[in-house]
């Protein structure tokens, strides 16, 4: 029996067999091993470890700019046994909660609405879009003015900070909906308001969990804001007494706990994702 | 040529003597829409037709000419400029589940199974639960995805989800079909399953359809009778009639009487694209 000419293999079996890792690399958006990913991702980290380890224990910087890693790891201990560190933490996630719940629970129906019927859009958009991009920051003043130095100014500085970009970015999932699923539940027999319940609604929610993801991000960066400027507790709060202190440590401390709170919240947003939207996986 | 009739040029619009009432009527349609720039466009140039009970009427015509839009106007969609349609009595007014539609592009619903999907259109006329199983069960099985019935869009081939578009449609016991290029996106050996499965389901039920296509094989074979519409703005060219022997099967595409319908329309669709050069 004849052998298959050899120019008959598959290109993808030969490069597999003949490409070094090297060349892997190099190839835009070609798949590397598991193995490399991780090696690749571990050693980064190492690297900033690494670089912040040789600036502090070889005396490059002073401890009072740049705090060790063993002085931000005893930083923490400190905080943590005396509860401190339990109780701003508390604080920090009940401001961020309650400001991102308020604000999603209006912007979520509010932004379906908008991206769905015309005349809402007509009348929300052009007022949305201008306070879209007036910077939180600037209302932090006449926040304190109006509601005082309290939880709810914060709230409200989260609330405010989040609301309208989650209305956009809302009815712009809306709005992507498909128009022939509607068209075709109408063949269906759906009325108008099933359409918009039993379609509508159900389509955009894989979006809508995105939106809810992105904003709770930068829902920690106003939190952070709000703190810094008017707080007696919360993450913010302490960085801010720290820098007064010269507690370096406890301001890197802060940082590094909002990362995580900030990383912990997204993980729960995919697994969220994953389990209520588990069709569109 | 017995296999061709041409009934008539659409300038002579007095139809003979009808074999049945006819089911669909669509009289004196015009559909004009205005673009960005507001300039107003006449898309479809007063189509009158009527398609019989129990037909499968096809429209065939060169792209851009309007035949998916007349489809939207007669699931109600889209209103028309001018004419009306009429369902046996009724003219279509707004979208009902009276004119079951399956679209070119899939609309199954991407957060329901299979069963949930072709179970839609019955939950929505809270037709009872023992009932609704019943019904969808049987288009599961008509359909072939009895064991797909759990699965989410997302899993299916575009055949399959173009099988579940019509079992959906179907299960709402519609008066008529209406599919718009159902079959235009898939490849051609699922194409050819799904006609064949199309055809089995139609001799079943004999529903009126009214099936857009621009695959003149397609056409003749599916159809009891061809529209041939002329490029933008889509007219009416000629009624083809399709004498080609029930059941048929996907082999009949060689034999002389295809091939006798092919050439004819072929013939006009050729001129209609000469038509438009100059």
């Amino acid at each position: 029996m004849r052998r298959v000419p050899a120019r008959f293999e598959t290109g993808d079996a030969r490069m597999a067999r003949k490409r070094s890792l090297v060349d892997l690399c190099l190839t835009p958006k070609a798949e590397i091993p598991t193995g490399l990913r991780f090696a690749v991702s571990t050693l980064v980290w190492l690297a900033v470890i690494g670089t912040w380890s040789v600036a502090t224990y070889g005396g490059f910087m002073q401890e009072i700019f740049l705090p060790s890693p063993t002085a931000v790891i005893a930083a923490f201990f400190r905080l943590f046994e005396d509860g401190t560190l339990g109780q701003h933490i508390w604080a920090s996630v009940q401001v961020v909660v309650v400001g991102f719940v308020i604000s999603s629970v209006i912007a979520v129906p509010l932004g379906l609405l908008m991206g769905t019927f015309r005349v809402v859009q007509a009348g929300l958009e052009p007022l949305v879009n201008f306070i879209r991009y007036l910077p939180v920051t600037s209302f932090v003043p006449l926040f304190i003015l109006w509601i005082g130095i309290g939880i709810e100014q914060r709230i409200m500085v989260i609330f405010f900070g989040t609301f309208f970009q989650q209305l956009v970015m809302i009815a712009d999932v809306s709005r992507g909906v498909q128009k022939d699923l509607i068209n075709a539940s109408y063949t269906l027999g759906a009325t108008r308001r099933d359409a918009v319940l039993h379609v509508l609604t159900p389509a955009a929610m894989p979006g809508v969990l995105d939106t809810l993801r992105v904003t709770m991000g930068w829902a920690w960066t106003y939190l952070v804001v709000a703190e810094l400027v008017a707080a007696s507790s919360g993450l913010g709060y302490i960085s801010m007494k720290a820098m007064r202190g010269f507690q370096v440590d406890v301001i890197f401390l802060a940082i590094a706990v909002i990362g995580l709170l900030g990383l912990l919240t997204d993980l729960v947003f995919r697994l969220l994702r994953m389990r209520l939207v588990a069709w569109a996986n | 040529m017995t296999a061709v009739t041409a009934l008539r040029e659409v300038s002579a619009a007095t139809s003979p003597a009808a074999p049945a009432a006819p089911r669909l009527r669509i009289e004196d349609v015009r559909l004009e829409y205005t673009t960005r720039q507001g300039k107003t466009v006449l898309a479809i140039d007063d189509i009158s037709l009527d398609v019989p009970d129990n037909q499968f009427a096809v429209i065939v015509g060169p792209s851009g000419c309007g035949k998916s839009s007349l489809l939207y106007l007669v699931a109600g969609l889209n209103e028309p400029t001018s004419g009306r349609i009429l369902l046996g009595n009724e003219e279509v007014d707004g979208p009902g589940p009276d004119r079951g539609m399956v679209f070119q592009s899939y609309t199954l619903f991407p957060w329901l199974t299979v069963r949930e999907n072709v179970e839609f259109g019955l939950k929505r006329r809270k037709v009872p639960a023992a009932e609704r199983d019943e019904i969808v069960n049987r288009y599961l099985n008509e359909t072939g995805l009895a064991a797909f019935h759990d699965a989410y869009p997302k899993q299916l081939s575009g055949g399959m989800m173009q099988r579940v578009a019509i079992a959906r449609a179907l299960a709402n016991d519609p008066k008529i079909l209406l599919m718009d290029e159902p079959f235009g996106a898939l490849d051609s050996q699922t194409r050819n399953s799904m006609q064949k499965l199309l055809l089995r389901v139609w001799e079943q039920h004999k529903k009126t359809v009214l099936f857009v296509t621009h695959d003149i094989d397609e056409a003749i074979l599916l159809a009891d009778r061809i529209y041939v519409m002329t490029a933008r703005p889509g007219r009416l060219k000629e009624e083809v009639v399709v004498d080609i022997p029930r059941p048929r099967a996907l082999d009949m595409v060689m034999d002389p009487e295809f091939i006798a319908v092919k050439r004819h329309i072929l013939e006009l669709l050729k001129n209609e694209i000469k038509d438009d050069e100059h």
